[in-house]
């Protein structure tokens, strides 16, 4: 009787593949952006452009988050920033904004105000989040509804000034973020610092909390804001403060793998060098090259 | 004589410049890590720093406009911004009129309407002052709205002009504003050069009036280039390394 072995396929194949499937797909896509900048007239891989400068007259493409109409026919961008044609959605990414959630989002944010029934919570955003009573968890778990006597004890959950990590749930008529909490890793943020970076260099990734191998847990809130945490030691903290200050100030994007590369090349400087410009400018130049050479796809 | 000569035989003025010649422009979008969006800019001698913040949710109940965002501008004078050392009150109702020149000349170019229920802050500071306000304030606005990611229709520039005996003169200085010569304030949008603001507060023959508002346009179109020069090099070292 012949016995046939049935090897596995292992796993690292299996991502080879996948990525090369990737690949090919962010080949296509980056193909169909190039074409759509060549067609807009430029001859470089991105187009920048300036408030009112034309980017098209074209009436197939539709116009996207900062541009406007200029009637009979023209499309004009509305700030400075890059071109981002999404097949024949233009849109223009400004450096510099304010955060423009999306369901789903994972964000930090400060409580500022304690009203009836919800929080108002600031999320680097052009108004307000809103946290409603009913939407955190009780601690402890319990599941019930929430009572008056709940309300009388808001500020025993939060008050003016806490910070807590949230999701987006849903956007209120006016576009108001309402935030919840009901799950065992969102809520009050403790024991870490908190850094403000442009939102636009938090990118969407599967998770947002993660642990450094130094051992810091750091949570990347898309709103830019971001909460690193260590139980034991303050200058751990700090020198990951300090690298992702000097990675935003390079405008690269923050995910961990940045974060990792920076922290490790900080390794040979006092914490409080970290701010000197001429050590952040040696940090980031190891950091972008190794970036750029581990094909990683952040940089697009 | 005691009115100084404004311009001698040879054509030159006080400070040396000819008749259509704008004075020396410096200036730097991204300056203050703080605000949402900042710039500094120098014209000669007079020098402001503006910061943008917001959209973001207004201080008072009573600022918000359901239906666009609400515009602040607050404008300030540093103490040590004058020859003579002295201490402008906010509520200076000279301050509080070019504040508001200020916000009138940006509202139709902001598109309030995509942030209702929000605020936009404009906070503007003259750390040196030689002549020419509202135009400065207006050019520093600009630049620190654009960095700021503020969705806007266009730029605005704005640039001063006046006449000395029948001869139009480009971009005054604190002198040649003091003397009682009429001077005139226009805001531009470059590109389709449409005009937001248009303001003199003397007296100007009908007949120099067209010469002069050519000569301040083409002083807002010269500025443009200046700034939007100014704006394209900061994108491209923010995003030297994005790319």
């Amino acid at each position: 009787m012949n016995i046939e072995f049935l090897f596995p396929r292992t796993e690292s194949k299996e991502r080879h593949e996948h990525d090369v499937e990737m690949l090919e797909a962010d080949l296509e896509e980056e193909d169909l952006k190039r074409e759509v900048l060549t067609s807009l007239n430029s001859s470089d891989a991105f187009l920048m452009v300036t408030p009112g400068q034309r980017i098209t007259s074209d009436p197939q493409f539709m116009k996207g988050h900062g541009t406007y109409h200029l009637p009979p026919d023209s499309m004009l961008s509305a700030v400075a920033g890059i071109v981002e044609p999404v097949n024949k959605l233009i849109l223009v990414r400004p450096l510099h904004t304010r955060y423009t959630g999306d369901i789903g989002d994972l964000v930090i944010g400060r409580i500022t105000e304690v009203t009836q029934k919800r929080w108002k919570v600031d999320l680097n955003s052009r108004q307000d989040g809103v946290l409603q009573l009913s939407s955190i968890n009780l601690p402890g778990g319990v599941q019930r509804r929430k009572t008056e006597e709940d309300e009388l004890q808001m500020r025993k959950f939060f008050i003016e000034g806490d910070l807590l990590v949230a999701e987006i749930h849903a956007f209120f008529q006016d576009g108001a973020a309402n935030l919840h909490t009901r799950n065992s890793k969102y809520g009050k943020l403790r024991n870490g610092s908190f850094i403000n970076v442009p939102p636009p260099l938090v990118q969407r990734c599967k998770t947002h909390f993660h642990t450094l191998p130094c051992g810091i847990d750091v949570i990347l809130g898309l709103n830019g804001y971001i909460w690193p945490i260590d139980d034991s030691t303050r200058e751990k903290i700090a020198r990951v403060c300090n690298c992702i200050n000097a990675l935003s100030q390079n405008f690269v994007y923050i995910n961990d793998t940045a974060i990792i590369y920076a922290y490790d090349a900080s390794l040979k400087f006092h914490v409080r060098e970290l701010r000197r410009l001429d050590v952040i400018d040696e940090i980031m130049s190891i950091v972008v090259a190794k970036v750029a050479s581990s094909k990683t796809g952040f940089f697009q | 004589m005691s009115r100084q000569e404004l311009l001698n035989p040879g054509g030159l003025r006080i400070d040396g410049r000819r008749a259509t010649e704008l004075r020396k422009i410096k200036c730097k979008p991204s300056v203050l890590r703080q605000a949402d969006g900042s710039a500094y800019i120098e014209q000669g001698n007079t020098k402001c720093l503006a910061a943008v913040y917001g959209p973001r949710e207004p201080r008072l109940k009573s600022q918000i406009i359901h239906d666009k965002a609400n515009i602040n501008v607050e404008l300030s004078y540093a103490p040590f911004s004058t020859s003579e050392r002295k201490r402008r009150a906010k509520t200076d109702k000279r301050i509080l009129e070019i504040a508001s020149a200020v916000k009138q000349t940006f509202e139709p170019v902001i598109l309030a309407n995509l942030f209702p229920r929000s605020q936009i802050d404009i906070y503007l500071q003259i750390l040196q002052f030689d002549g020419g306000t509202v135009q400065i304030c207006i050019n520093a606005a600009t630049m620190a709205l654009i960095d700021a990611g503020v969705p806007m229709r266009d730029y605005v520039c704005a640039c001063t002009a006046g006449c000395f005996d029948k001869q139009p003169v480009l971009d005054l200085n604190n002198t040649e504003e003091s003397s009682d010569s009429p001077e005139l304030t226009v805001a531009i949008l470059p590109r389709s050069g449409k005009v937001t603001l248009l303001q003199m507060e003397s007296r100007l023959h009908v007949e120099k009036f067209e010469s002069v508002m050519n000569l301040a346009t083409e002083g807002c179109k010269a500025i443009y280039k200046i700034l939007d020069k100014s704006i394209r090099d900061n994108m491209k070292d923010a995003t030297s390394n994005m790319i």
